[in-house]
């Protein structure tokens, strides 16, 4: 091939090359398995919370929470009170003040964006007719 | 020297790869479309663009290769918050799906019970006998057996070799070598006792384990 031929070819390469990175680089919104509870946060009148589960397996294994703690492995199927909390139960084993931030930093946890039902996001899986 | 369009098209896509295996960025908080960008948190928790990416990638889920991050020691998670409570492992590897149009899927306990307990998956999504759960892609594809972290929370069911990983005439050479050695056992115990019921609450002491249960 010619370089004149190359040279034509270029641009073409270019915005094939162009389509495909950005193809590559898509985003998706919600981090994979970030968890919306809203069953009672909005009634009371908190914004929901939002459970990143990235954040806390860095941190945590799954068992201490899904084991140890007693979250059953569904969303929305653990009906989590500030009551509990308070008590020491669930998020309240380590948002104790001493593990980790205590329950009166009440908008560190209650930073969903209104409206939003609970469930888990973030991915495309979990958009299906599946039950997560 | 003739010019090789092959390697002008291979310097573009090494141009165009990212300089980590990642295969994307993560959303900022504020724009990932579940945080309230108005709320006063936002400029307070950890993004996972800051985190996440000094963990091994991935190209699936959090884009995080988590059993590596693990064992490379790049992320130390607890195991426990009682000290008290025994961080159960199991060393064993279940072969199934040996006659599929697919690979047949080797499970690795050691891999799951590094992050969960046994009482996460027995007995109540899977019976700890091979040949007994009726294991089905239908029910996984809608968040039951596997699919109940597999599509959520684990790497998703797009990544089907990852499961799906072991050729079938393999895999049903190693259940027939597994199979006979266990035939072995219980002819060699044989009449000492009847054979014990299996007990997901102690691994360890479960007769089919082929005795590298472990805790650590």
């Amino acid at each position: 091939m010619s370089a004149i031929a190359s040279a034509r070819l270029m641009p073409a390469l270019l915005l094939l090359g162009v389509a495909l990175g950005t193809g590559v680089s898509t985003r998706s919104h919600a981090e994979y398995a970030d968890v919306v509870l809203n069953r009672n946060a909005e009634k009371e009148g908190m914004r929901p919370v939002v459970f990143p589960h990235w954040f806390h397996r860095i941190r945590f294994r799954c068992k201490v929470c899904h084991a140890e703690l007693g979250f059953k492995m569904r969303a929305g199927s653990n009906l989590v009170t500030m009551g509990d909390i308070i008590d020491g139960k669930f998020c309240g084993a380590c948002h104790n003040g001493e593990i980790a931030w205590a329950p009166e930093n009440c908008d560190l946890c209650h930073s969903g964006k209104p409206g939003l039902p609970p469930g888990i996001f973030g991915g495309h899986e979990t958009n299906g007719p599946g039950i997560w | 020297m003739p010019f090789r369009p092959t390697v002008l098209i291979a310097l573009l896509f090494a141009s165009m790869a990212p300089s980590t295996p990642h295969a994307g960025e993560w959303a900022k908080l504020a724009e990932d479309g579940v945080h309230d960008p108005k709320g006063p948190a936002i400029g307070l928790l950890q993004q996972p663009g800051d985190a996440l990416p000094n963990l091994p990638g991935d190209t699936a889920g959090n884009q995080v290769h988590w059993i590596k991050a693990l064992r490379t020691g790049v992320i130390q998670p607890r195991p426990n918050l009682d000290p008290a409570r025994e961080d159960r492992r199991l060393d064993k590897d279940i072969y199934l799906d040996l006659y599929g149009s697919m690979p047949s899927v080797r499970f690795p306990h050691l891999a799951h019970t590094e992050w969960l307990d046994c009482t996460n998956c027995h007995d109540h999504l899977f019976l700890p006998k091979r040949g007994a759960n009726n294991i089905s892609m239908f029910l996984i594809l809608q968040g039951q057996q596997c699919g109940v972290c597999h599509g959520a929370v684990a790497f998703p069911l797009t990544e089907c070799s990852r499961c799906h990983s072991v050729p079938n005439n393999q895999a049903q050479r190693i259940v027939a070598a597994i199979e006979a050695e266990e035939a072995k056992r219980s002819a060699a115990d044989g009449d000492k006792a009847a054979a014990p019921t299996t007990n997901s609450e102690s691994p360890s002491k479960t007769p089919t384990d082929g005795g590298k249960a472990k805790t650590k």
